[in-house]
């Protein structure tokens, strides 16, 4: 990369590593993977950098930490981490209703409700609450319909507050 | 629900998704609605806890250093640099900045005043985020924040804490913008920072100007004789929510 392109990267990309980060750790729930996700995300968006044309340069750059996390969950075989086989052999990834009832802090109840919903749901709460996307940003980091990402969100939300309000359903939301 | 109107719009409007026409129109239904304005409240107060639970993840420190030095092996970043072999040169460069003000925003000379104070603005800002530059005062209670700045500066800067809607105060600093010692605080965004650097004017209220410079957003504006300038790479929307708490 020249001189030029290496300081508009540092200038424009850079800033967004905690964006990065951040949608790395909830994708993928934590841990040492989410680092190294977003490492490689970040030397991925640098690599092609040459092909971004101005525009949303966080969309952009969230659309490849997105890939790069499905395909390290692909890798590991997590990609259906939500299905109930996953969740019974392995009782610790995802926390039990109990564990969430049990847990009363408020951040560490949140952070249970949130990694045990599906993929998908967590992202689009992930990208609207945390990182404060638009519907419209949300869509171009998904690549998913405008009206797919207002019924996700919808649902998502829905689910959590089910979770949050009564822990012992969330079996049932789970089904939903 | 029993309600006719879709969970989708309901959020939809939480959002300020909606265009007028259809935020008008279920304003309208919301006042016969008891429902909606129940899953509205339901939103909302969804929408407060995970704030208050500020589950936004940062990047630690080793990933930061870790990309950095992928990114530019052959020219160190001087982030790196600063953290690991040179310390005594970070310290050197920060005093002299704060000895002679920042003047690396590259001027030109038909800029207007208003995006010399931009580039002064996110100078002051990224300044800020190098190590151990953020905060003098580190505190999330405006009672010690506000006291800290007496006799420090020629004015007394509106020190508020607004952690109930979405924005923590963290501390405050001295800071220099146009040459003259201002207040800077900080707030915390989702765990973005926000500086919000504050100066006594004597030109009369201006509502907000702002833009985007280096890809971080700024807000202007003059209220009671104080001139504030917001800086952060957080959305634009969240200045605008910012500014007006600021001026409530």
């Amino acid at each position: 990369m020249d001189p030029e392109d290496q300081a508009r990267f540092e200038m424009l990309v850079l800033p967004h590593l905690d964006a990065a980060y951040n949608l790395a750790r909830w994708l993928l729930r934590g841990g040492p993977d989410a680092e190294d996700a977003a490492q490689e995300a970040m030397l991925r968006s640098y690599r092609f950098f040459h092909g971004f044309h101005g525009g949303d340069v966080r969309a952009w750059l969230l659309q490849i930490v997105r890939n790069t996390c499905y395909t390290w969950l692909e890798k590991t075989r997590k990609v259906k981490d939500m299905t109930e086989f996953d969740e019974q052999s392995h009782p610790g990834a995802s926390p039990t209703p109990e564990a969430i009832a049990i847990a009363g802090d408020n951040r560490q109840r949140l952070s249970h409700a949130l990694d045990s919903l599906p993929p998908h749901y967590r992202e689009a709460i992930v990208l609207r609450e945390l990182e404060g996307c638009s519907y419209k940003e949300i869509a171009a980091i998904t690549s998913t319909p405008m009206g797919t990402v207002m019924s996700t969100l919808s649902r998502a939300r829905r689910q959590l507050q089910l979770m949050l309000r009564d822990p012992a359903r969330e079996e049932a939301a789970h089904e939903l | 629900m029993s309600c006719e109107r879709t969970d989708t719009v309901l959020d939809a409007y939480f959002d300020n998704e909606l265009d007028a026409i259809g935020a008008a129109e279920f304003e309208r239904h919301l006042e016969q609605c008891s429902e909606c304005v129940k899953a509205l409240e339901g939103l909302e107060s969804l929408r407060s806890s995970m704030n208050r639970a500020q589950l936004y993840e940062t990047a630690p420190p080793s990933l930061r250093k870790r990309v950095l030095a992928v990114l530019s092996p052959a020219r160190p970043a001087p982030g790196v640099l600063a953290r690991t072999r040179w310390p005594w040169l970070a310290i050197a460069a920060s005093l002299l900045l704060a000895l002679t003000g920042w003047q690396v925003a590259s001027f030109h000379p038909g800029d207007n005043p208003e995006s010399m104070l931009a580039a002064e603005a996110v100078d002051a800002h990224l300044r800020s985020l190098q190590p151990g530059h953020l905060t003098d005062v580190l505190s999330s209670d405006q009672h010690t924040v506000k006291p800290w700045f007496d006799g420090k500066l020629d004015f007394a800067p509106p020190v508020r804490d607004f952690a109930d809607r979405g924005f923590p105060l963290e501390g405050g600093r001295l800071d220099a913008i146009h040459g003259r010692a201002i207040a800077a605080l900080v707030y915390g965004r989702r765990k973005h920072l926000v500086n919000v650097f504050i100066w006594p004017t004597s030109e009369s209220d201006a509502s907000p100007r702002g833009g985007s410079r280096q890809g971080y957003q700024w807000l202007d504006w003059r209220r009671g004789g104080m001139e504030f300038c917001a800086v952060s790479d957080t959305a634009p929307a969240d200045l605008d929510q910012l500014q007006r708490l600021f001026t409530e």
